[in-house]
Order: structure tokens, then C-alpha cells, then sequence
């Protein structure tokens, strides 16, 4: 598929059907990715969008099951921010960039927050949500066996809503992309995202085509590491997905 | 013959801001060592609301509920049987049996040796090595059982623990449970809207009207003590019994309610014939 894709995308523009000067074409990617290999601002790129991505990836799900913890813990908490949180989720929040720019400044860890802002929101609705689905009849197990709230956190709860969890890291892994991209458009010096606007600025789409499969290249490789935690932690908790 | 449970004029009411829910209404019955008590009633009548009481998790409003003398939470001496296992699908079926001893934080050794004694003894040993979705409905329960008896409980309430199994393994099983509870010489509360489950195993039925929920009548089923429920089942007293118990179930409410101050008596007085 990808390779048939690849095929008629250099096939066209080889044929002057499709212009390589604004579509590029697989061949000039490639050289353009040996050009830029050799100078070394490929790996610094990657590195610096990569090292974004997974910091706030890590930092988004770590502050939203904890915090999603913290409001299952605390019913009456739950009840006054739970509507607050639906329509912060609802923000566009690239609306927030230039705040957060003048709060932070403008470097990487704008970029950061702009990624968390993206991703935490929503880890904590859907993390809170997974652990307030646990069945009822497994709650008065608990219940008649006089479990501590503590004890049905780690030993029900927390157990029971790995599934979702792993549900969530995976939706996390595309958002954190999204955030630290969008960051990068916004504040940067470095990165992909960078590259790509400055590719954009000086209309050389080899260096944007580029980037953006780079980009697709480490975002599945980064959405497959997800995969095989989940199925490694998925044996031990004895759920099949 | 020693009384393990006594409820005293027991009443329940729930209060919200708007207004006050009686649930149990006045309730006097008591239980003795050994005795496998039946509460029929219609569904949301507040059935399992008496479990609660009996385990402690609720208080009654007024009224006593003692368990071997003392107040429920004070002393831990009741364990559970849900409707369904409960088992959690990621422990082995020995962790899951280890799930109390963990939580009361017990001696795990102790109840180590016991679950495997009581595994052996009710033909599931070798499975505690397995994961719950490996056995059948059946086995799942008895595990569950296991699960509460290692804790050594004076008290088994079980809340419609068949209602979630197939017909046929449901007999099996209203079999099995029967044998492990007067095996272990358990006092039981089974609680079920099934009348044939209630003469099947217990020893005596309190026939419990619906909201506030109150005692109608309590029959005697001693004339079936130490007799198994499959052979039960096919007695003629059997549908007497069946008979009895659904016109109690069905008279009308305001009827039982000017009887029902009566009922304390008869059931004392059924529990001493019971306990000879």
C-alpha cells in the first residue's frame, strides 16, 4: 500500500503529471534526506521533536491518572470540576498559545506545555471515566470484605482500568505529536515542526515532504513501542487486546 | 442451641433532604448456630438491605442487630456470597482465594494451607494455579465459597448467589453450596426471590413483604433438615411447602401488617423446634 503509494507519487511527477516543485517526489526526498542525514540536522531535529514528544507524552499521562486518582478519591471535587473540565476540553487550545508563550517563554518549554495542555484534559476525563466504570458487584466484594480505600485503588481499580489506560497512552501518543508539533509551529528554533515551517517559508517542499514522513516514521514507531507495552502488561493482567 | 444472630425491632429509614424512606419497618427474627435462614421477598424489597445490617456494613436506624452477642462491626464473624463470583480475571484462582486474607491482612500462610485443604476437599484441586476464566459457572462458585470460608466466617450471607447461573448448573450448584455450607456447619442468611431455591436449602423461610420491608410470616421447612436439595425437590411436602410460601408472598399487605406484630413469636417459637 505504502509502496504503491510511494510508486505513483514518483511515477506522476516523472511524467510531469504532477509538478515536483510543489508535490516534491520520493527520489528528491531522498536525496534531500541523505543531504541533511550528512549534515547532521536530521538527527538534531529528530532528536529535539522526539525528546518534546515523549517528555510531554510521559508528563500528560503521569499528571492525568494522577490527577484523575485524586478526583475519583474525592467524590465532592469530582462533582465541581468534572463540568469544568468537559468544556476545557472543549477549548481549542491553540487559542492559548500566545499565553503561553508570554508565561513560559518562548522556547521548549512552551512547546511542552502546549503539548500537555493538548493531552492532559483529556487523559484525565477518560482516565476517571475508565476508573468509575469498574462493576458494581466488584466494588461490594470489596466493600463486604471491609477493603480500605487505598486497598481498592491498587488491588480493583487500578487493575481493572489497565485496558482503558492503555487506550489512553495509545490516543495520548498521537496527541502528544499533535501538541509538540503545534508548539513547534508556534515557538521554535529546532525540530521537525520547525523544519517544516522553515521548509515552508523558503517554498523548498523536499525539506517539507521530508519532515512530514519522518514525522509519520517515528510516530508509528512510537505508537508500536505502546502496543507491545500493552500486550506485555496485557499477559500479566489477563486481558486480550 | 445457641442464637448467632438477633434482630431486635429493627427499622431502617433513609433520609434525603426532600423526605424520609422507611426500608425495614420493625423487624424481630433471630437465628441460630448452624440454621440456614431463607429471606423471600419481591425484587428491591430491601432483602439485601438485612445482609448489610447482619455484616455491618449499614446501621439500623433503631432497633438491635446483634452477631453472637456483640454489634456487627464490631466483630468480624460474616462473609459474603455475591450474585455473581467476583473473581478477578487478573489473579490466579488461589490469589483471588487469598483476596480477604490479603485485605484484613491475615496470616497468608494460614489461609494458604486452608484454601488448599478446602480446594482438595471440594473437588477443585489442582486449579488454583489457573485463572478464573479457565473454569466453568459451576467451579467458579465454589471457588468463590472457598474464597469466603477461608476466612473463617461464623456467618455466610449469601445474596442471590445462584441467580446469575443457567438452569442446570444452578441445581448443581444450589447442591454443592448446600453440601459445603452444612459440611462446614455454617449458620447461613440466603436471601432469594426463587421459592423453590429457599426449600431447597434452607431450614427456615421469612416470607418479607415489599416496602418498608417487614417480616410476613416465617415457615418451618425443618421436616426437610439434613435432607439435600435434589431430594427435596421431589417430595410431595415440596410443593406444600411451594404452596404456603407463594399465598404469603401474594396476601395483601395491610393483612400481614396486623399479623406481623405476631410473627416474632412464631418464628422463636419455630427456631426452638428447629434447634432440638
Amino acid at each position: 500500500m505504502v509502496a504503491a503509494f510511494f510508486g505513483l507519487w514518483e511515477a506522476l511527477t516523472a511524467l510531469g503529471a504532477l509538478d515536483s516543485f510543489i508535490t516534491s517526489s520520493p527520489s528528491r526526498m531522498a536525496v534531500k534526506l541523505a543531504e541533511l542525514f550528512q549534515t547532521g540536522d536530521l538527527l538534531y531535529h529528530m532528536g529535539v521533536t522526539l525528546a518534546e514528544t515523549v517528555i510531554s507524552f510521559l508528563l500528560a499521562t503521569a499528571m492525568g491518572v494522577a490527577a484523575a486518582i485524586a478526583l475519583w478519591w474525592c467524590e465532592s471535587a469530582r462533582k465541581i470540576l468534572e463540568p469544568h473540565l468537559v468544556i476545557l476540553n472543549s477549548l481549542p487550545k491553540i487559542a492559548l498559545g500566545p499565553v503561553i508563550i508570554i508565561w513560559v517563554g518562548a522556547g521548549t518549554s512552551a512547546i511542552i506545555v502546549m503539548a500537555l495542555l493538548i493531552s492532559l484534559i483529556i487523559t484525565i476525563i477518560n482516565s476517571l471515566q475508565a476508573f468509575l466504570s469498574v462493576e458494581e458487584g466488584k466494588l461490594r466484594l470489596f466493600a463486604t470484605m471491609k477493603a480500605s480505600k487505598t486497598q481498592t485503588l491498587f488491588k480493583l481499580i487500578l487493575p481493572s482500568a489497565i485496558p482503558d489506560l492503555m487506550a489512553v497512552l495509545k490516543v495520548n501518543v498521537g496527541l502528544s505529536w499533535v501538541g509538540t508539533i503545534m508548539g513547534e509551529y508556534l515557538v521554535s528554533k529546532a525540530g521537525l515542526g520547525y523544519l517544516i515551517i522553515y521548509g515552508g517559508t523558503i517554498f523548498d517542499l523536499d525539506i517539507v515532504m521530508t519532515a512530514t514522513v519522518v514525522l509519520c516514521v517515528l510516530a508509528a514507531l512510537m505508537y508500536y513501542a505502546v502496543v507491545l507495552t500493552e500486550k506485555a502488561i496485557g499477559k500479566k493482567f489477563k486481558f486480550n487486546s | 442451641m445457641e442464637e448467632l444472630i438477633t434482630f431486635d425491632k429493627v427499622c431502617l429509614t433513609y433520609h434525603t433532604k426532600e423526605s424520609e424512606t422507611p426500608v425495614l419497618a420493625d423487624m424481630s427474627f433471630s437465628v441460630g448456630r448452624g440454621e440456614l435462614m431463607g429471606l423471600v421477598g419481591p425484587s428491591g424489597c430491601g432483602k439485601t438491605t438485612v445482609l448489610s445490617l447482619i455484616s455491618g456494613i449499614i446501621r439500623p436506624t433503631s432497633g438491635k442487630v446483634l452477631t453472637g452477642g456483640m454489634a456487627p462491626e464490631k466483630c468480624d464473624i460474616s462473609g459474603y456470597m455475591l450474585q455473581k463470583d467476583e473473581l478477578l480475571p487478573w489473579r490466579t484462582n488461589m490469589a483471588n482465594i487469598l483476596l480477604g486474607a490479603e485485605l484484613k491482612k491475615r496470616d497468608k500462610a494460614a489461609a494458604r494451607q486452608k484454601a488448599l485443604e478446602l480446594l482438595e476437599k471440594y473437588d477443585l484441586k489442582g486449579v488454583e494455579k489457573h485463572y478464573p476464566d479457565q473454569l466453568s459457572g459451576g467451579m467458579r462458585q465454589r471457588v468463590a465459597l472457598i474464597r469466603t470460608l477461608v476466612l473463617a466466617p461464623q456467618i455466610i450471607l449469601l445474596d442471590e448467589p445462584f441467580s446469575a447461573l443457567d438452569f442446570q448448573t444452578r441445581l448443581q450448584v444450589v447442591n454443592d453450596v448446600y453440601t459445603m455450607l452444612k459440611t462446614e456447619k455454617m449458620t447461613a442468611v440466603f436471601v432469594t426471590h426463587d421459592i423453590n431455591e429457599a426449600i431447597s436449602m434452607c431450614d427456615r423461610v421469612a416470607v418479607l413483604s415489599s416496602k418498608p420491608c417487614h417480616i410476613k410470616e416465617i415457615v418451618d421447612i425443618s421436616v426437610f433438615k439434613g435432607i439435600p436439595p435434589a431430594e427435596r425437590r421431589i417430595s410431595g411436602e415440596f410443593v406444600r411447602l411451594y404452596d404456603k410460601i407463594l399465598t404469603s408472598m401474594q396476601s395483601r399487605t395491610e393483612q400481614t401488617w396486623n399479623t406481623q406484630k405476631n410473627t416474632p413469636a412464631t418464628s422463636n417459637g419455630s427456631a426452638g423446634k428447629n434447634l432440638q
